[in-house]
């Protein structure tokens, strides 16, 4: 009788290990919002199954027509992150996504749905990859408070740009013209440009200053855009961050700033 | 019957832990009944000829190659011997559970080149990327079955990554240097082995059994055979890759 109680009762704790697992990958947290996968399924079917596919593979009715492509989300791979390469994005980076939509692609802001909705949607996004449920996001990187943009802190962004071979993809001048610019593909084998720095365009993940150190810090994954966690210091990614600032405005004003050339 | 369920579990768990317990680990002595598979890889048909690689863009890649740089995408020796290709035990060796190496493996950029152009590693094995060149690099995986990352490592930087599940292979690239390409093979056992410049490999320490050993090379594809060693014996085979014009 009480070994079979026991046993019982073992059973019973491993029903409830997996039932609290499974439901926990299928959901988000972002902030005090709690995600549901279930609701988000509803969403999606209505919002996202066009582009994005029944499955989440990323070839929806509309994709043929697309480029880029939409994202597929099985593979787990996401560009606009604040964890590090390789690593899975948090909740928030993907509510933050979902709600600003991706410049230059076909991905449109999904601000008028509501907060709740939105967080639907990341617990089902996330529903199609079993990594969600096998490993967690990496460390969220820190940003710094952003330093005073000077000539001297724009100047050794140039520099780096030389050195950290950015000019090999944007080109010398930051016009998205570098040796490689036509070579690149996306991690499906898709031609991808990088953009002209100097346009003044928006960029995928956003905008701000904040965005665009986290972009050169954590790189955008499924793209030859790498991450520089490992490469620069704060700082100089803030220099970076400066630099390509600059370049936005004197192509305002019609002046190029060449990278200082070395080694030439 | 539930108290059966959970001691059928128990020994399943037992019954794992012995295997994994009794298999050999990379680094232990070999056991005195182990068999040795070796042998060659050869390339029939026409070999693509190499070709020079145009690195003007980057002067900083060219000074480790005053005579200039040729293709290594297949190497074949005098007598037909392919190097990097990794020969490896695809059937037989069940479920067993190997635990990783403590050393790590090493890719190394140099010259705006990979070395070795094929390099394999255990799953959860460190993988030491080393940049020993003047310029800047970008390491980047296009893995199926693993995490994708894209680091970049300026010279002389440390930077280290691991590929938890096994995958023949992932191909690696260097985006800014697109010329770059290299494979890192991983494992979930420790037979396996890449062939040198001859074409030769060698993968010992094999328990007695049935094995389906595979030959893969990177732009000449697969080529399996079904092979049984008895107790301390050595076999010897060859594999064939076909290369077809314009490959
Ligand atoms: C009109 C087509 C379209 C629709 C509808 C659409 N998407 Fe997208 N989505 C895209 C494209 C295209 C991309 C890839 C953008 C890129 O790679 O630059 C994308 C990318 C994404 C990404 C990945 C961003 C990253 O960081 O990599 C997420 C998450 C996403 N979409 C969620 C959604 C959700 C949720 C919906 C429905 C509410 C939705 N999308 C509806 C086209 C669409
Ligand atoms: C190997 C090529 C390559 C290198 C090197 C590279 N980039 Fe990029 N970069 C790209 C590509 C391609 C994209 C576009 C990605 C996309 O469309 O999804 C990009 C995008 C960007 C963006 C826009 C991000 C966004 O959210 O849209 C910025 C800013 C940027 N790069 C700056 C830099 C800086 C600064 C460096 C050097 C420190 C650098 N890049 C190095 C290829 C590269």
């Amino acid at each position: 009788m009480r070994t079979k109680n026991i046993s019982t009762n073992c059973v019973v704790l491993l029903a409830l290990l997996f039932s609290s697992v499974t439901s926990f990958a299928q959901q988000s947290h972002i902030g005090k919002l709690t995600g549901n996968a279930k609701q988000g399924k509803a969403l999606y079917r209505r919002y996202c199954i066009f582009c994005h596919g029944p499955y989440g593979d990323g070839t929806g009715e509309n994709a043929p027509y697309m480029d880029p492509k939409p994202r597929d989300f099985t593979k787990a791979t996401f560009k606009c992150r604040s964890t590090p390469s390789g690593s899975l994005p948090l909740d928030s980076d993907l509510y933050d996504t979902i709600s600003r939509g991706v410049h230059s692609s076909g991905m449109p802001s999904w601000r008028p749905l509501t907060r709740q909705q939105r967080a639907d949607l990341v617990a089902y996004v996330k529903s199609f990859s079993s990594r969600f449920e096998e490993e967690k996001p990496g460390a969220a990187l820190e940003i710094p408070p952003a330093p005073p943009n000077s000539a001297e802190s724009a100047k050794h962004g140039a520099e780096l740009f030389e050195s950290m071979n950015c000019w090999s993809c944007h080109g010398k001048e930051g016009r998205g013209n570098g040796p490689n610019a036509r070579t690149l593909t996306d991690s499906k084998g898709y031609p991808i440009v990088p953009p002209d720095l100097t346009s003044g365009m928006h960029f995928k993940c956003g905008d701000s200053d904040q965005a665009m150190f986290r972009d050169l810090m954590t790189g955008l994954d499924g793209t030859p855009m790498p991450s520089f966690s490992d490469a620069v210091k704060p700082a100089e990614a803030w220099d970076l961050v400066h630099y390509v600032e600059t370049l936005h405005l004197n192509a305002k004003k019609g002046i190029l700033v060449k990278a200082e050339p070395k080694g030439e | 019957m539930s108290m059966r369920f959970v001691s059928t579990i128990l020994t399943g768990v037992l019954a794992a832990g012995a295997v994994s317990g009794g298999a050999p680990r990379a680094g232990s002595a070999p056991a005195p009944s182990a068999a040795v598979v070796k042998g060659t890889v050869k390339v029939q048909g026409a070999v693509p000829k190499a070709t020079r690689i145009d690195m003007s863009q980057d002067p900083k890649c060219s000074p480790g190659h005053p005579g200039g740089v040729m293709t290594d995408d297949i190497v074949a020796d005098g007598s037909s011997g392919l190097e990097d290709a990794i020969v490896y035990v695809s059937q037989g060796l069940g479920d067993a559970k190997f635990e990783p190496p403590k050393e790590a493996a090493v890719i190394e950029q140099k010259g705006c080149m990979y070395k070795p152009h094929v390099v394999a590693v255990r799953a959860n094995q460190e993988l030491k990327v080393v940049n020993s060149d003047t310029t800047t690099h970008n390491i980047h995986p296009a893995p199926n079955n693993n995490r994708e990352s894209n680091q970049t490592q300026p010279p002389g930087a440390p930077l280290s990554m691991t590929f938890a599940r096994e995958e023949i292979a992932i191909p690696v690239k260097c985006n800014i240097h697109p010329w770059m390409h290299s494979y890192i093979a991983v494992f979930k056992h420790p037979y396996f082995a890449v062939t040198g410049k001859d074409g030769s490999f060698e993968i010992g320490n094999l328990p007695p059994g049935s094995y389906t050993i595979t030959a893969w090379h990177g732009k000449l594809g697969t080529t399996i055979q079904k092979i049984t060693v008895g107790e301390s014996e050595t076999k010897t085979i060859e594999f064939v890759l076909k290369a077809q014009a314009g490959s």
